[in-house]
């Protein structure tokens, strides 16, 4: 039997051209940024485009979520530092609205017995509090070096990732190019930069500083959103990714947007609309057709068939191959590669909305518009983690902290405040359960506040606290991760998601990947979106 | 006494390049080069060294040779292997060069190995692939099944980086001719690889062997048995990235030409370096064994020989360190001499003691009622733990500076297959174990701490093993504190230095001096510290040679050609 016998059979609207008239040129399935951004592109190009979400917002992990009755909203990522300037250009962002409540946010690493260190400028450019001459010294060298190496590796965010294998050379020139970047760094430069590209964070640190807060605060902001403890090696590859981003024109900043993440989700969503893609919310797609190798359109929940002879998937490639195209469209090395994907979430986000500014001990009141650090060092980063790896919840959790209100104070109504913060580590799959055991992980987090801020549990007046299986479920994240996909060397690059679907491209002919599951991973980016596009209207559509 | 190889011709053609060098004949205590340590490497770079026709001298502190493979007798009649305890990862290319089965080594591939359950069963492995493959349907269908591409894609790995143990590793900084020479063969063979297997290869150089066996077996028993090989001897938990390399590390080695076994050695660990020693000295080679190397000495950026605890010199033009890089350059080398990059880099080069060792002889075989009467299980490894989070576990309490409450053991009974070792009915057991740290919380290792962390390793034996307690003897416990004392190895660690990504091929030692050679003229290094990195390999030992052999523009004739596996 030929597959399209197959594929006439087991779908019945399989061979349904006709049937329809919603006729696109591409259909972009997923409306979070990576699809708005792949959407604009296809559509600036001059492509009839439709984009898809299946939820009544679009968004995605940015789409804002009512917190209870309070007035205020919640989305998952509360910072921007990686939305690409070529992003940013391309669409047109700015024009669009997207401008900056706080451009450099600094970085408090709290202590709340010796005082904090404030990290001022990008990733640190000078350093308040009482950090010894030593340390300052030293972190003056390591600091360049960092940023130097992110952007070594940062100059591929945008870069198709090469092919492996005896391919034409044309598809190795990012080998070539990569090879000459390390070259570029002289000799001295390329050996350190080559011992460190895999190397643990917490060695790093460890060789160079002293100060507990200071190396606990940028293991945390290495293994933030990752199954890894700054021992594990590999752990400074993270680091580089968020070191390679670029917001307000510097390096290695970190951002809060105007309007909070509803404001940018709204930015994107103007630019679609600018640029002709016509938008459909609460579209769930309930599979992808495909015609023995090649997409002919979706089928959406409700049985109505939309046609494009191109389908850009921005939702979790898993998600995408295997429960929308299913299993006997896909070669079976595929098909096991896809099911040993990593992408276990290990952060929880905590959302409260406040009667009143809480005050973290120690920081002075505009530094509270900054990312307030709970890693007191690298060991409190590295026990937290030992918890999950167990299916345990950390009993003593890392944070990051942002009080948006503080430098955006019409975010909510009334003067109230709203405290977001990225808990670790939280498994998503519990023992025990979460339905039992959210409610003590709860209780562990509001009393890590309490210390950092005391009195803070008098100022709530409604909390949130989402577990990875939260996540997955509000967000339709699979593991709850918000990578979709852990951000591993062997998921990463040539690799992501599998090294047979990494340049976006599938097996199957006309279908595409542009989620944060593919290169270069997660964040507000907008690369894979960008990527993807790039290389569909390079490969002239096919 | 001679060996027939020094009447070639070479012999004289080195005489002769002595003479123009200017060094003179007749002094005594000279000689064209000083290995300092009797390990197993040092004395296979003697080995070749003297081979080569160049007169060497091997400086050995203890009064025995061996280093970290050596057998000594603790209690009468037993010979115990004290550190290094089996042998698999040996170069057949050095048995054969060294003719070492001629001097005394024999190896004696083992039956197989059993891990108990906590839950009264066990899984049994066996050289026999049949029933290797029963044992593994009795505990999962799906898991035998999969064996099969596992053992596959490993073998598959192991090929591609076999050859490469052999070779230095090219500096990709450099254009030297050399190192691109070598690098275009590596990416030849990079290029021979399909797509999938170079995305499989870069799966298992950066995976953690957790993950790595997740993508294959679904019975956490089997799992368990195959983590071990992934983290012994080093300073990281299954669950780490970058142990999926370990693991191959571990099975790069071949007995009888079939990869992945392992062997004991006949007459105990220490006949590898017995051996070695006596093809040595049957070269004509000379080995001092009873005082330490106080010093390298160092004359306007060169070295010129060593001098001894006890104020002895000993002269050469070129001296080779078998410690690790940090005894060597930290504890040896005076700093003035030496740039302070180096010395910087060496400081922070990576060497964690991770394992300590409790020997213990027994007045009887002890019992395993888990394991069927007389089964072959017993002749190999044996472990306790279960569980890939129980191994995990126990690095956790490593991290914190403890010793593992629940420690990874390595167990064997070598005299139940060589019963050279224990007079007839008493026998020696080797438990390896993991994870010991090579201080406590920051303080240093009491006696008192020594015995509490031997407790836990028969504690946990005598669970499974009823009378255990009352058949022991004696019993040797070896924390990362007596290895560094007796055998030099800083901080214990029993691979001189960590095998992750940032020290390893051309980063290992330090990056820029990853060819055995040092920033002082005529000073190298062939320890484990050296590009492959541990285990009683020989390979650094080799490769050590053929560098030095080559700077004295010396044809290395006498070692062959890196064997191939099929």
């Amino acid at each position: 039997m030929s597959s399209s016998e197959i594929a006439a059979e087991d779908t019945p609207d399989g061979g349904g051209a006709g049937q329809s008239t919603n006729r696109y040129d591409a259909i972009v399935v997923g409306g979070g940024h990576n699809g708005m951004v792949a959407a604009i592109l296809l559509a600036r190009a001059g492509r009839k485009v439709v984009l898809l979400e299946a939820d009544s917002a679009l968004g995605g992990a940015a789409r804002p979520h009512a917190l209870a009755d309070s007035g205020i909203d919640s989305a998952l990522p509360q910072t921007l530092m990686l939305l690409h300037p070529d992003v940013i250009k391309v669409l047109d962002l700015e024009a669009h609205g997207l401008s900056y409540a706080t451009a450099h946010m600094p970085t408090v690493a709290l202590d709340p017995e010796r005082g904090p260190l404030v990290l001022r400028g990008a990733f640190g450019a000078t350093i308040d509090g009482d950090l010894s001459d030593r340390d300052r010294t030293a972190w003056t060298r390591l600091r360049p070096k960092l940023m130097r190496y992110a952007s070594v590796l940062g100059g591929f965010l945008t870069d198709l990732p090469p092919r492996l294998g005896p391919t034409p050379l044309s598809e190795k020139s990012t080998l070539g190019k990569l090879g000459f970047a390390i070259r570029r760094l002289g000799r001295d430069d390329m050996r350190e930069f080559l011992r460190m590209l895999l190397i643990n964070v917490a060695d790093v640190l460890e060789d160079d500083l002293l100060d507990d807060r200071l190396k606990g605060a940028v293991a945390l902001d290495a293994v933030i959103g990752t199954n890894l403890g700054p021992r594990s090696p590999t752990s400074i590859l993270p680091l580089y990714y968020r070191l390679a981003g670029e917001i307000a024109g510097a390096q290695g900043a970190i951002a809060q947007a105007k309007g909070g993440m509803a404001a940018v989700t709204a930015t994107f969503a103007r630019a679609a609309e600018h640029h002709g893609v016509e938008i459909r919310t609460g579209a769930e797609v309930d599979h992808i057709q495909v015609d023995t190798d090649r997409v002919t359109g979706v089928a959406l929940a409700g049985g109505e068939i939309v046609q494009a002879p191109i389908v850009v998937s921005a939702i979790n490639p898993k998600t995408t191959l295997i429960d929308l195209v299913g299993t006997r469209y896909l070669e079976t090395d595929l098909v096991r590669r896809l099911g040993n994907l990593r992408m276990q979430g290990t952060a929880a986000k905590l959302t409260l909305a406040l009667r009143d500014r809480p005050t973290f001990t120690g920081v002075s009141d505009a530094d509270h518009a900054g990312r307030l650090l709970v890693a007191p060092s690298i060991n409190a980063v590295e026990t937290a983690f030992n918890a999950v790896k167990y299916g345990r919840f950390s009993d003593a959790p890392v944070m990051e902290i942002t009080l948006p209100t503080v430098a955006d104070p019409d975010l909510t109504p009334g003067g109230q405040h709203i405290l977001s913060a990225i808990v670790q580590y939280a498994p998503h799959n519990l023992a025990g359960g979460w339905d039992k055991g959210k409610a003590a992980f709860e209780a562990v987090v509001l009393d890590t506040l309490e210390r950092h801020a005391p009195g803070i549990g008098m100022l709530i007046t409604a909390q949130e606290l989402l577990t990875p299986a939260d996540i997955e479920t509000r967000y339709r994240m699979p593991g709850g991760h918000w990578h979709h996909g852990e951000l591993a060397v062997d998921q990463m690059f040539m690799l992501r998601p599998t090294h047979q679907t990494a340049r976006y491209r599938t097996q199957i002919q006309g279908l595409w990947l542009a989620s944060a599951g593919s290169h270069p991973g997660g964040g507000i980016t907008g690369v894979p979106g960008l990527n993807a596009a790039r290389a569909i209207i390079e490969s002239g559509g096919q | 006494m001679a060996c027939e190889l020094c009447g070639d011709g070479q012999n004289e053609g080195w005489v002769h390049d002595r003479a123009e060098g200017g060094a003179t004949v007749t002094r005594q205590n000279d000689y064209d080069a000083i290995v300092i340590g009797a390990g197993h490497n040092g004395l296979v770079t003697a080995c070749y060294l003297q081979r080569a026709g160049l007169d060497v001298a091997v400086i050995e502190k203890n009064d025995w040779v061996g280093g970290a493979a050596t057998s000594r007798s603790h209690h009468p009649g037993i010979t115990y292997s004290n550190c290094s305890y089996v042998c698999s990862l040996f170069r057949p290319e050095i048995m054969r060069d060294l003719e070492l089965p001629k001097h005394g080594l024999q190896v004696i591939p083992y039956e197989g190995g059993a891990t108990f359950s906590r839950e009264g069963d066990y899984l049994g492995m066996y050289r026999d692939h049949e029933m290797l493959r029963r044992e593994f349907q009795r505990h999962s269908m799906r898991d035998a099944e999969e064996y099969e591409r596992y053992s596959r894609d490993v073998t598959r790995q192991c090929r591609f980086i076999q050859p490469l143990l052999m070779r230095t590793a090219p500096d990709p900084t450099s254009f030297h001719p050399r190192d691109v020479g070598e690098l275009l063969y590596l990416g030849k063979k990079l290029n021979d690889l399909t797509e999938t297997e170079m995305a499989d290869m870069i799966r298992f150089w950066t995976m953690s062997i957790s993950d790595f066996l997740n993508e294959y077996f679904e019975t956490d028993l089997i799992k368990a048995v195959l983590a071990v090989s992934g983290i012994i001897g080093t300073a990281l938990g299954p669950m780490s990235p970058g142990t999926a390399y370990v693991l191959l590390h571990h099975y790069m080695g071949e007995v009888d030409g079939s990869i992945g076994a392992w062997g004991f050695a006949r007459g105990a660990m220490g006949m590898v370096s017995e051996s070695l020693a006596a093809s040595f000295r049957a070269s004509g080679g000379t080995i001092v064994t009873g005082n330490a190397v106080e010093r390298v000495l160092i004359r306007n950026g060169a070295t010129t020989g060593i001098v001894l605890d006890n104020g002895d010199e000993f002269h050469a033009n070129r001296v080779v360190s078998n410690a690790d890089v940090k005894r060597t350059f930290l504890k040896l080398v005076p700093r003035e001499d030496l740039p302070d990059d180096f010395v910087e880099r060496v400081e922070k080069f990576k060497i964690r003691g991770s394992s300590g060792k409790v020997n213990i002889a027994l007045e009887a075989a002890p019992e395993f009622p888990q394991l069927p009467a007389g089964s072959p299980c017993l002749k190999g490894d044996m472990h306790f733990s279960d569980t890939i989070a129980r191994i995990e576990a126990a690095y956790d309490d490593w991290k914190a500076g403890r010793w593992s409450a629940d420690p990874l053991l390595d167990m064997m009974i070598p005299s139940l297959t060589d019963p050279t070792l224990a007079p007839p009915g008493q026998h020696f057991m080797s438990c390896f174990v993991q994870y010991c740290p090579p201080r406590i919380e920051g303080q240093e290792w009491t006696d008192a701490d020594r015995d509490g962390f031997a407790e836990t390793v028969i504690g946990q034996i005598a669970d499974y093993s009823p009378g255990f307690r009352d058949r022991i003897l004696h019993m040797e416990v070896r924390t990362p504190r007596e290895l560094e004392a007796e055998v030099g190895l800083t901080e214990g660690n029993i691979f001189q230095g960590e095998l992750t990504f940032d020290q390893l091929l051309f980063n290992r030692p330090i990056p820029g001096y990853a060819k055995y050679r040092s920033p002082v003229r005529g000073l190298y290094m062939c320890g484990s510290s050296t590009h492959p990195g541990g285990g009683v390999m020989g390979a650094p030992g080799r490769n050590a040679a053929r560098e030095m052999l080559r700077d004295l523009k010396r044809s290395p004739k006498d070692m062959s050609e890196p064997h191939v596996v099929i």
